[in-house]
């Protein structure tokens, strides 16, 4: 699966990102970076309320597929041109990260 | 390949550049051929010990030098030094401030993190005067 039928099934908003044909082989939950950094798995859907400049240099070191922001959390504003400037996929959602894990599971 | 040296500075407390340093050599890394395995080893030890000149000392700087068969990366700062190393290699031993906890930092794993993602790691610190910590990659 693509990031781009990840956005069409479970209704997604996109924050950030063009090419939407990344493929996601598996997700992660959490908040705290260095966990996430050491655990999350390359093409990992990455779902936390962390929508600063340093979620997203995480993202990059750590090759996730996109960061899903749940519960609607905030992208701020350098993050958003961080994020622009090393293609890396920001989506968004009401829904709580348990909520969003469970359907992927479904997914992937 | 011949061998490549790498500079990079790392300003104080500037959580908008954090991370910068380890990206740029993590692509470096990247057009230089090396396996992405290795390539992200290697970004998430520096990033981490990038993080920690941020939080902890003033700034700093890192260098690398890449030879096919390793990568090694000398992060050296001007801090007030880590007064207990054993301590601060436990995973979940924090002493970074509330307002850096709240960005998602401080969850006591940049030590263990870089340990485990390098074949050598190690710390020459001392107290009022600075830390030096030295990182080898294999290219196994």
């Amino acid at each position: 699966m693509d990031v781009k039928e990840l956005v069409e099934k479970l209704d997604l908003r996109v924050l950030c990102g063009e090419d939407l044909g990344r493929k996601v082989s598996g997700c992660y939950c959490g908040d705290l970076l260095s966990w996430v950094m050491s655990r999350a798995n390359e093409g990992d859907i990455w779902l936390t309320v962390m929508g600063n400049i340093n979620s997203v240099g995480v993202a990059v070191l750590a090759d996730v597929a996109c960061i899903v922001l749940t519960e609607n959390a905030a992208l701020d504003s350098d993050a958003l041109s961080r994020a622009k400037q090393n293609d890396v996929i920001i989506l968004q959602t009401d829904k709580n990260s348990y909520q969003m894990a469970a359907a992927i599971s479904k997914l992937i | 390949m011949e061998e490549v040296k790498l500079h990079y500075d790392v300003n104080a407390y500037d959580f908008t550049c954090a991370g910068e340093a380890s990206g740029k050599l993590k692509r470096s890394l990247k057009d230089l051929g090396f396996d992405a395995s290795l390539v992200r080893n290697v970004a998430i030890a520096v990033y981490e010990a990038e993080i920690n000149m941020v939080i902890h000392a003033e700034g700093g700087v890192i260098d690398a030098t890449i030879t096919p068969e390793c990568i090694t990366v000398v992060l050296d700062d001007k801090g007030p030094g880590i007064p207990d190393v054993e301590l601060a290699m436990q995973e979940g031993y924090s002493t970074a401030p509330e307002n850096v906890r709240s960005l998602g930092f401080g969850a006591g794993m940049g030590l263990p993190n870089i340990k485990k993602y390098t074949d050598e790691m190690s710390i020459d610190t001392e107290i009022g005067v600075g830390t030096t910590i030295t990182l080898k990659i294999y290219n196994k």
